[in-house]
């Protein structure tokens, strides 16, 4: 079970709203990389773990995850407040405002809705495992474009800290794949098999 | 606002002091998923304190934290203060 906490896990306080800006971090919410993908992710993968200090990482990671996908809408709630009808036109965020008006959809910049094709299960941990490190680096590599696209401070900020999670994970998962290679008896064919399955 | 009960510290400052032990909280816990180490887990332990004193001074000042926080001798405070994506939270 999760206990929801009345705060932001960084604080995300955004002056001037800024709507074309919000149609490309939306990514980070609902895209191929993004952060509903990543809970869903971590979360679904930690019951095929052997090891339970594996499974632990996947359960506090996806958690924090979750925090996540709670800034990056907050990033988008705040950069779509007080619009006019003029600004929606010019800023191109017309053609997600006739579906969606403010509200905050799961999708990706292209408009594409989230979707877990975009992630796997595989009950298979090194797969899994692997699929996560990768994971990390494509959505911190998002979070680099996105910092190349945006200049508003107020916007940066949080863009900065949610890119250095990405690097602490994918330092987390990397201890996860040594760690479950140490528990097997075969160490040098470790991808021989799936030590969640074949006993 | 100011508040006396809190040693003067005012409600964004002090969620930010609770926001900091949480982070550190967090750190600690990925890092001793993987790591048996004593001195990271007396870290987690004084930050987890600390942090623990610091919601309990939170939620008797300025509202509630998380829904079993609430003083119900005011109501039902958990719907009344700002939620977290909002502006004034931050």
């Amino acid at each position: 079970m999760w206990i929801y906490e009345k705060k932001l896990e960084y604080p995300v306080k955004i002056k001037t709203p800024n709507p074309a800006t919000a149609k490309f971090i939306i990514s980070q919410i609902g895209g191929p990389d993004g952060e509903a993908g990543a809970a869903t992710r971590y979360l679904q993968q930690r019951y095929a773990m052997p090891d339970r200090r594996v499974a632990g990482m996947l359960t506090d990671i996806g958690t924090e995850e979750l925090a996540h996908l709670e800034m990056v809408s907050a990033i988008i709630f705040q950069l779509t407040r007080n619009l006019s009808e003029d600004e929606i036109l010019r800023s191109g965020f017309d053609t997600y405002f006739v579906d969606h008006t403010t509200g905050v959809y799961p999708q990706a910049a292209s408009g594409v809705p989230f979707s877990t094709s975009t992630l796997q299960v595989t009950g298979d941990v090194f797969a899994d495992l692997h699929e996560d490190l990768a994971a990390e680096q494509k959505a911190r590599l998002t979070y680099d474009n996105i910092l190349r696209l945006v200049d508003d401070p107020d916007v940066r900020d949080p863009i900065k800290f949610l890119r250095e999670r990405e690097i602490v994970h994918y330092q987390r998962f990397g201890d996860a794949v040594r760690m479950t290679q140490e528990c097997f008896s075969d160490k040098k064919n470790f991808y021989a098999y799936n030590p969640a399955f074949d006993r | 606002m100011m508040n006396p009960n809190t040693g003067c510290l005012d409600a964004k400052t002090l969620l930010n002091k609770i926001r900091a032990l949480d982070f550190v909280a967090i750190e600690s816990v990925l890092y001793l998923d993987a790591y048996k180490d004593a001195d990271a887990l007396a870290y987690h332990q004084k930050a987890v304190a600390e942090r623990d004193e610091l919601v309990d001074k939170y939620e008797e000042n300025f509202g509630p934290l998380t829904s079993s926080g609430v003083n119900c001798e005011n109501g039902w405070t958990w719907v009344e203060t700002p939620w977290p994506w909002e502006l004034e939270a931050n």
